[in-house]
């Protein structure tokens, strides 16, 4: 059980630490768009492991907003580049 | 009710670790996939099927009816918005041009574009041989065809 979850735990910040290096190299806005978005859902993820382990379902309203406005974020940056006619290297 | 009780823990454990090995197949895709384009593709896929498995998980922990309800309000619109953010984050990587046009198999939204360039070169075209008389119409057909291209492209 214990085991499980620390392995769960290390899987889950390898992928966040990864998304983290994909905002800071770019090279792109929209990678660090599309590494926002799979950061955010990471964040999902642990929010969801912690009440698995805790065993109390409080972030569950959490996570409804987060997926609900998630997808705000990457909609107006897109709609910022696409407009903005620029070469999204910025 | 013991041993039922130690099978969901174990099928929680399992989802668990499936959603973790997802997260990290999600990572090492948008660090190694060269362009926008497929690390979108690295990114959502397994992102969201992770997020279901833990939020089975969740649901395998707590079966009551409220938070149920929630999974499924959380997967319905999960499954609703990400599709949104992916057209929007993929539309704006091909205006920026942000991948190799060379690797692409079919490109239908060029031979759109090209095919509503080059009616709006013949409308103009025409606009300047005849009369003023239809100029008007001109600039009302040349102003829908950019419309179309913006909203095209």
């Amino acid at each position: 059980m214990d085991i499980v979850i620390l392995i769960a735990g290390v899987l889950l910040s390898i992928a966040a630490a990864c998304a983290v290096w994909r905002i800071i190299k770019g090279p792109t806005v929209l990678d660090r768009v599309v590494a926002t978005d799979m950061l955010l859902g990471t964040l999902m993820c642990g929010l969801g492991v912690e009440m698995v382990v805790n065993a109390h379902t409080e972030t569950l309203p959490v996570l409804i907003v987060l997926v609900l406005f998630s997808v705000l974020g990457s909609v107006s940056v897109s709609r910022f580049i696409a407009t903005s006619g620029g070469k999204g290297d910025r | 009710m013991e041993t039922i009780d130690n099978v969901r823990d174990v099928i929680s454990l399992a989802l668990i670790l499936l959603g973790g090995l997802l997260a990290v197949a999600a990572g090492v895709g948008i660090l190694r996939f060269p362009d926008v384009l497929s690390r979108m593709h690295a990114a959502t896929k397994p992102q969201n099927l992770g997020l279901f498995s833990i939020l089975i998980a969740v649901g395998l922990q707590h079966p009551t009816p409220a938070v149920i309800t929630s999974l499924v309000l959380i997967v319905g619109f999960q499954v609703l918005t990400s599709p949104v953010a992916a057209h929007m984050v993929g539309r704006a990587a091909y205006r920026a041009k942000a991948f190799p046009k060379d690797q692409l198999m079919v490109d239908e939204l060029a031979e759109r574009i090209e095919a509503i360039e080059a009616r709006e070169r013949d409308s103009s075209d025409r606009g300047g041989a005849e009369a003023e008389a239809d100029a008007g119409a001109d600039r009302a057909a040349q102003r829908a065809a950019e419309d179309e291209a913006d909203r095209i492209s």
